[in-house]
């Protein structure tokens, strides 16, 4: 028998700062940088210390140029190095939208596979925390279209921890959301923890009735609702995406042949969204499988309101899953 | 100006005179269908390729712009995989995936043909920030024109390599002409240079119609990137005989200007000046004309006889082999 995991108390922050920690350690040729990630210590204080542990020239202070110094992460990355570029929020990184989609995801395609772009870019995402309409939106399905880019989502401590290094090393762009409601999330990590993999979605929650795609924040609020729907009979799988791009389709079609019944739960907006998109690919691939239609729970089509009650009414949340799997249940 | 190194020089005519017949005949192909997609021409402009490349060594990078034919045949870029390239057949330098706006090229640290205005600019920075952090004494010559002077990238750039006093050479090709609107109706300033003042940044205007006050001014401008003292802008004022592109009027400019400018064709103020100089004489400017012309016959040749990329090969490259797109 094996002897059991020595475990270690600690947070989705935290994680991702051990990870930041540990490519710098492994690799001489990463370095973060982006807005405050130095002397501030990291706009949600990710990179606090960093900077006496590894210096200015490593762990380094950009000005407020999101295209300019993210267009210096893809040159640096070209000239040899393995640049972590931190972008404050999803909201900012549309200023280096440029940069990223007509850059970075095109450059090894238009220069004839002569010139890769190993960037790793790292940003906050979602809603939850009454930021508004400028800092909380959740864009990481407008980046899962773009061809050229690898997008991940990590919602666990496994995964805030794991996913940095496999992207790093990746010959090509990777974008890693980082929902800013996770950031204070406690738990018990193996104090081993080290890389995962960055293809495959996972099944964190095992159940036989009905099958729950979703990814980052929301898969907690999936959990949740599994468990309040556990105590009525009712199984939820619950399918965590992981990366968004690409798409491990096998995960949740192999899950929808079980099940027979799906519903996704994506806190972009509903037009044209990842869900959308999923949703799609299950018509053309398990129509025959599914008992009845495949629902989707997105946020409302309105810019991320500021008043609490506005904000949590925009979002899916753990009362409108439960509600829409049970209606979806009695459908038999 | 001093006597000019008569090989040197006639080197540099050379280049010259491919450039423009390469694009004469470019124009030519374009009209006979062979060459698709937009071409910008750098006819008149040739001095400023020629000048700053002929100060640069092979280990430093260039980035450069969607009007790029010129740095990339000074780059040392054959004509060949250009031609090629802008038939889109699988012998150009990008098998035909790029296109005259998009030519790349690894051995000659060639990274584009980048067709986004500005858009070069922070790449450049990243290329010298790589080249700084790792310890190597390179330059990246960074080409952009006066219209990527308005944007955002051009002072995020420049702040950046100031910032972080990084070997990058900023060329601006001053033109005149954002596509077809005048510098003057989009620039509350119009002296370009003089616009590295707010980074702290040294700075020189140079006549872009001479290629050996260029390539001296370059030379100045790179001697100082490369002993340390941080990045230089570098304005060559200069003019595009042609129209922007195959689909321009020219409405914006009127032809008595366009013939003004053409009295100082790059190419014959350093002819002249061989001649005035005795350096040049008799057949010498006609066997360099047939030179050009025999390597311009046989770079059609190539792009003539390539092939075209299978089409099973559509996604390649979209992300790095034995990865799913």
């Amino acid at each position: 028998m094996n002897e059991p995991k020595a475990m270690k108390a600690t947070t989705y922050r935290e994680a991702v700062k051990e990870a930041i920690r540990e490519a710098m350690h492994r690799d001489q040729r990463v370095f973060l940088m982006g807005e405050d990630v130095g002397h501030y210590g990291g706009c949600y204080a990710v990179s606090k210390g960093l900077l006496a542990e590894f210096g200015p020239e490593r762990i380094r202070d950009t000005p407020l140029s999101e295209s300019g110094f993210v267009g210096a992460g893809i040159g640096a990355a070209l000239g040899g190095m393995r640049p972590i570029v931190e972008v404050m929020t999803v909201n900012f990184s549309l200023l280096a939208l440029d940069q990223i989609v007509n850059t970075a995801a095109t450059l090894l395609h238009m220069s004839g596979g002569q010139f890769n772009v190993p960037l790793v870019i790292r940003m906050a995402t979602g809603a939850g925390k009454q930021l508004a309409a400028q800092h909380a939106h959740s864009f990481e399905g407008w980046y899962a279209h773009i061809p050229g880019l690898r997008v991940l989502s990590p919602a666990t401590l496994e995964d805030a921890r794991g996913m940095l290094w496999t992207a790093l090393e990746d010959p090509d762009p990777v974008l890693i959301f980082e929902n800013n409601t996770l950031y204070n999330m406690e738990g018990m990590l193996a104090a081993d923890a080290g890389p995962v993999d960055i293809e495959k979605a996972r099944v964190r929650r095992p159940g036989r009735d009905i099958t729950l795609i979703t990814y980052s924040a929301s898969l907690f609020k999936c959990l949740d609702a599994a468990e309040v729907l556990a105590g009525e009979g009712i199984e939820a799988e619950v399918i965590d995406l992981r990366s968004l791009r690409p798409l491990d389709d096998a995960a949740y079609l192999a899950s929808i042949a079980r099940t027979h019944r799906v519903l996704i739960v994506d806190e972009g907006w509903r037009s044209g969204s990842l869900a959308a998109e999923i949703s799609a690919r299950i018509m053309e691939r398990a129509f025959y499988d599914l008992d009845l239609p495949v629902e989707r729970l997105c946020s409302a089509e309105v810019p991320i309101p500021y008043a609490r009650h506005m904000e949590e009414a925009a979002l899916p949340g753990v009362g409108s899953i439960v509600a829409t799997i049970r209606r979806m249940m009695s459908h038999g | 100006m001093t006597t000019p190194d008569k090989e040197h020089a006639i080197r540099q005519l050379r280049q010259m005179l491919l450039i423009r017949r390469f694009e004469e005949k470019s124009a030519e192909l374009y009209s006979a269908m062979k060459i698709r997609g937009f071409l910008h021409l750098y006819i008149g402009e040739e001095a400023v390729a020629v000048g700053v490349l002929s100060v640069l060594t092979a280990k430093d990078a260039v980035v450069a712009t969607y009007r790029e034919h010129g740095q990339a045949l000074a780059r040392g870029m054959s004509a060949g995989s250009i031609m090629a390239e802008m038939y889109g057949k699988k012998e150009g330098c990008c098998l035909g995936r790029g296109g005259s706006m998009h030519l790349f090229d690894a051995a000659t640290r060639f990274y584009g043909g980048n067709a986004i205005v500005g858009g070069g600019l922070p790449l450049a920075v990243g290329l010298a920030l790589a080249d700084s952090m790792q310890g190597r004494s390179q330059v990246t010559c960074c080409f952009f024109g006066d219209g990527a002077v308005a944007e955002g990238n051009f002072h995020e750039s420049m702040n950046l390599a100031a910032l972080w006093k990084l070997p990058v050479l900023f060329v601006c090709e001053n033109n005149l002409y954002a596509m077809g609107t005048a510098l003057r109706y989009t620039q509350a300033s119009q002296d370009i240079a003089a616009k590295a003042a707010a980074y702290d940044m040294a700075a020189a205007a140079v006549d872009g119609m001479d290629v050996m006050a260029v390539e001296e001014a370059a030379g100045k401008a790179v001697a100082h990137v490369r002993q340390g003292s941080g990045p230089y802008l570098l304005e060559c004022r200069t003019y595009r005989f042609r129209p922007h592109s195959m689909f321009d009027t020219e409405l914006y400019r009127t032809k008595a200007e366009v013939d003004e400018w053409k009295k100082r064709d790059p190419i014959e103020i350093l002819a002249d000046r061989l001649v005035a100089a005795g350096l040049f004489i008799g057949g010498e400017r006609r066997d360099l004309e047939q030179e050009v012309a025999t390597e311009i016959e046989a770079a059609v040749a190539f792009a003539e006889a390539g092939t075209w990329e299978p089409i099973e090969d559509l996604t390649r490259f979209v992300t790095s082999e034995g990865r799913e797109a």
